[in-house]
């Protein structure tokens, strides 16, 4: 990406970002918040510096674009939800002022599905944003904001949280990378949580070696996460052998998965092995498991997690009170989205006396299988190519209405966050009628930056065979 | 007693013990609220804003190991943190950090001074909740004390009258307070308990339905509450009625419980592990350095303070600790004194000696400091072992009265004269004893010669005893009480025989 310097000054990349993220805005609608005059100041502010030969970071002048989930005393957090509406923080989330300390500039926050409760970005407050190939399509979700603001080149980067899925399904929606992290990575302080023992912080970048330098920049831990890991990006030197074992997930070659995502699997798979990889056949039974514990586990989690939004205290309170019960009443129905209500009433069945054993409890164990089934797979091979999703973008409107099978389209990216592995979403091309194609590769916890070296490798195989192919074409000419 | 059927009540006790740390279990706030104005120690974390996180307090651990320890207890090297979920204005989060399933303070029992025993279930750490109060129809919340680290004790019901409820609370917050794990203020909420009660026919083998008696704050309403109760569930189950299991209340002005929640409205806590809170681990290490840090048990003090005071005085002093601090100090000055060591302990009479002058300064201090009037200067600092231990001494030499060493003792808490040695106190009051028996004498023939004195020397040689003491008065009065009175009358029994 490109970063300010005597060439190019951080106003000019600011500017540039500012006036196409409010270009694409009507059509796409992909911002709740657009922070121009403090983005302004911040650049100018950087000129002075570099003016003045001083340090200015390895993100300086970068503009990029913040999921509205993330605290920053910069525009109001919304998540976008009504019930965080008129919110501004005092506090500013660790990854935020990770990406600031080294020169980034946020130029505005992104939309999402409220509280991250969606695939599609459907489901915010504010309405949907739209696909970047297709403006009758999905974002995807939740980060959909986010995705869709890297896809048009409004920013080099931005920001995403993934619960189960919420990156690296967009990413793919769109054509850009997308990496969740092993969980813990990324400090979740000063992010609105969703559900906590699966939530974690990523990014959108256009290229592998950027999101390789915004690792760089906010790995590591944070004492104010207290589930963050030991700093380990960048840290150990290993020998990376070019040559990987790569599995391949049988269960997931079903019906279930369209047949433009099969095709483009298998396509790449042939790459890998003309690349010489070797390619290993993974049975995983306990992932069919994997889609029925994540809604469990999480409900659970969200329903906690939302418990303190009761308008007592900021955001919104419904007008309409007299009782301490209608407090509460009112401002959660009014407040919630249709989505949120759901997740949090599951989440409240599931963790009420009673059930807590037949669901939570048995949900957990499933988990357990999850984490050791993996842990299995990774002595058989590297790492794993699996599809993100099982379609490309839908329809806008076309699940809206059945939750159920908006929750499939969650089936082959949420075992990574139960089981807290990093995954790294690729785009690999596009289908006929021109939507982005995604696949994402799988690693053990803490291989985030072999997965990152990785998809710079694959990407290099791809480059040099088209590279090949304009040498051909210019042989005959 | 109520009615014709004998009950056995059979009780269990929840204890809530605030600690005493800096700062709060999950944020970096001020613990200590006393003095403050509302919402003035108030993190993100403990205000419940989006996207907070907590950061254990290590210190709250430690102390949570502490309490642990005094009560007898296993430590669990591994516990978690569980969220317990309702709602209500002073619980931000909507949910509290407490212990559920893996608590840190495993089995443990309690001690009795009167000598019963009361078993511990488990004890665990959690978060306290904010404080509501109503003005003008308006509802406020004070968040100061949301995120004061807890440990709640809960015991087994293994008690089985008011009275054993009163001294099981008190031993639980004389345990805490030596512990060093809470400032044990009563008034301002440090210690809250919840009493469970039941009663059974006597002989009967099942326990009656138990009703629960929230946040009493001090061991006489825990005494009266369970009183009431015990004679509440008599008279129903007397009528033929039933006891319900409830939540109830307790007013110290009526005196009585009344009825606050019943079983089919209580919540569903929905318990969930908390996600983000790692494990506690510890290491055996970690518990031996509480066990070294926590300072001297209870039960060594009790066992000190026994040698030389009756039961009764004993449980009154340990109710203060820098008092008993103060005795087993002038203990170790005193056996410094003496050359004792644990390879040369006292002889009997070295110990009677010892004793003695131990008894004397703990009278002082529960005849002068435990007096209504003197309790501001319970708070002050103590006379150091050295002015302690001459004033004793200056009291067996008859060179200062009983009377005598009280109006020294109380004038060390004065700013003017605390650091001034116990001599020159005595004789800046003028409270030293004459004893020399030339100087004595003088004074008695002075006062045998006056007129006003003629008739009760008289009436003394016909056989009137009792008028002997107003002559020692006259005597005391002339010598202005420096003279040593039981010298006095020996003098005058020889002069007037």
């Amino acid at each position: 990406m490109k970063t300010a310097s005597k060439d190019i000054s951080a106003m000019t990349l600011v500017k540039e970002a500012l006036t196409k993220a409010h270009q694409y805005q009507e059509q796409y609608h992909i911002f709740n918040y657009f922070n121009d005059t403090e983005a302004i100041r911040k650049a100018a502010e950087i000129d002075e510096r570099i003016k003045r030969g001083e340090n200015v970071g390895r993100l300086a002048g970068v503009p990029y674009a913040l999921k509205d989930n993330f605290l920053s005393p910069e525009g109001e957090t919304t998540a976008s939800a009504h019930i965080l509406e008129g919110f501004t923080s005092p506090v500013t989330a660790t990854a935020v002022k990770r990406l600031e300390d080294e020169g980034a500039i946020m130029i505005g926050r992104t939309n999402l599905d409220a509280f991250a409760h969606g695939s599609s970005t459907e489901n915010s407050y504010y309405g949907p944003t739209k696909n970047s190939k297709d403006l009758e399509r999905v974002a995807g979700g939740s980060s959909g904001g986010s995705a869709v603001a890297v896809a048009l080149g409004i920013v080099p980067f931005a920001t995403g949280t993934d619960t189960g899925g919420s990156i690296r399904q967009p990413a793919s929606f769109n054509g850009v990378y997308g990496l969740k992290p092993t969980y813990g990575t990324i400090s979740r302080y000063g992010v609105v949580a969703m559900a906590s023992s699966t939530d974690c912080v990523g990014f959108f970048t256009e290229n592998p070696e950027d999101m390789d330098l915004l690792m760089k920049v906010t790995a590591g831990q944070d004492p104010n996460d207290m589930t963050t890991l030991p700093d380990f990006y960048d840290r150990e030197e290993k020998f990376d052998d070019p040559i990987k074992k790569i599995g391949v997930i049988k269960d997931f070659d079903n019906e279930a998965v369209s047949p433009e995502i099969r095709t483009c699997l298998s396509r790449e798979i042939e790459k890998l092995k003309a690349a010489g990889h070797e390619i290993v056949e993974l049975n995983m039974p306990a992932l069919k498991y994997a889609l029925a514990a994540y809604y469990i586990i999480t409900p659970a989690e969200v329903a906690s997690n939302l418990s303190r939004h009761d308008g007592v205290r900021y955001g919104f309170r419904s007008e309409n009170v007299q009782t301490l019960d209608e407090l509460y009443n009112n401002t959660r129905n009014e407040g919630f989205m249709p989505e949120n209500k759901r997740r949090i009433m599951i989440g409240n069945f599931v963790l009420s006396a009673g059930f807590y054993d037949a669901y939570y409890l048995k949900a957990a164990k499933a988990r357990t299988l999850i984490i050791q089934e993996y842990a299995q797979a990774f002595e058989k091979c590297d790492l794993i190519l699996t599809p993100v999703s099982p379609n490309p973008a839908f329809k806008l409107g076309e699940k809206v209405d059945n939750p159920v099978a908006m929750y499939l389209e969650d089936m082959m990216s949420v075992s990574l966050n139960l089981a807290g592995l990093p995954g790294l979403a690729i785009p690999v091309g596009e289908t006929t009628n021109g939507l982005s194609l995604g696949l994402q590769l799988v690693g053990p916890r803490r291989s985030d930056q072999e997965l990152i070296n990785f998809a710079k490798r694959m990407r290099g195989d791809h480059e040099s065979a088209e590279d090949e192919h304009v040498d051909l074409m210019g042989g005959n000419d | 007693m109520v009615g014709k059927t004998k009950y056995i009540p059979t009780i269990g006790i929840e204890c809530h013990v605030q600690l005493s740390t800096k700062t709060k279990l999950f944020s970096e706030v001020d613990n200590d609220a006393r003095q403050k104005s509302p919402n003035s120690c108030v993190s993100p974390v403990d205000y419940g804003l989006p996207g907070m996180l907590p950061r254990l307090n290590k210190a709250a651990v430690r102390y949570a190991v502490r309490a642990g320890l005094a009560l007898n207890s296993k430590i669990n090297l591994e516990s978690r943190f569980d969220r317990k979920h309702y709602f209500y204005p002073d619980l931000p989060k909507g949910y509290q950090t407490t212990q559920l399933f893996y608590p840190i303070i495993g089995e443990g029992y309690v001690e009795l001074p009167s000598g019963g025993k009361v078993r511990i279930e488990h004890a665990h750490l959690e978060e306290d909740a904010g404080k509501l109060s109503h003005e003008n129809g308006d509802s406020l919340v004070d968040l100061n004390r949301a995120g004061t680290p807890l440990v709640e004790i809960v015991s087994m019901p293994d008690i089985h009258s008011a009275v054993e409820a009163r001294e099981y609370t008190k031993e639980l917050w004389r345990l805490m307070t030596y512990a060093g794990v809470t400032f044990g203020d009563l008034y301002n909420g440090n210690m809250r308990f919840d009493v469970n009660i039941s009663i059974a026919p006597e002989g009967s083998d099942k326990l009656g339905t138990r009703a629960e008696v929230k946040n009493l704050n001090s061991f006489r309403s825990v005494e009266r509450a369970v009183e009431y109760e015990i004679k509440r569930q008599a008279r129903l189950l007397d009528k033929g009625e039933v006891v319900v299991q409830e939540t109830r209340g307790w007013s110290d002005a009526t005196g009585e419980t009344t009825s606050q929640r019943s079983k089919e409205e209580a919540q569903d806590y929905r318990y969930m592990p908390e996600p983000d809170i790692p494990p506690i681990r510890l290491t055996e290490k970690d518990v031996v350095e509480q066990k070294a840090l926590m300072g001297i048990p209870l039960w060594i003090y009790r066992s000190f303070l026994r040698k030389f005071l009756s039961e009764d005085i004993v449980e009154v002093l340990l109710d203060y600790k820098n008092l008993t601090d103060a005795l087993f100090q002038l203990n170790s000055y005193l056996c410094d004194a003496m050359n004792l060591t644990d390879e040369k302990p006292a002889t009997n009479d070295q110990r009677k000696v010892l004793s003695s002058k131990l008894k004397k300064i703990a009278n002082l201090f529960s005849s002068v400091l435990l007096a209504e009037e003197n309790s501001s200067l319970l708070n002050d600092e103590l006379p150091t072992s050295e002015q302690l231990n001459t004033l004793v001494e200056m009291n067996e030499k008859n060179e200062l009265s009983s009377t005598g060493m009280k109006e020294v003792f109380i004038k060390f808490f004065d700013p003017e004269m605390h650091f001034k040695d116990t001599r020159t106190i005595a004789k800046e009051l003028g409270v030293v004893q004459e004893n020399d028996l030339g100087e004595l004498e003088k004074i008695v023939d002075a006062v045998l010669a006056k007129p006003e004195t003629q008739k009760a020397q008289e009436d003394f040689k016909a056989g009137q005893e009792k008028v002997l003491g107003f002559l020692v008065g006259q005597v005391m009065k002339e010598s202005r009480g420096k003279a040593n009175p039981s010298a006095v009358q020996d003098i005058l029994r020889q002069k007037l025989q």
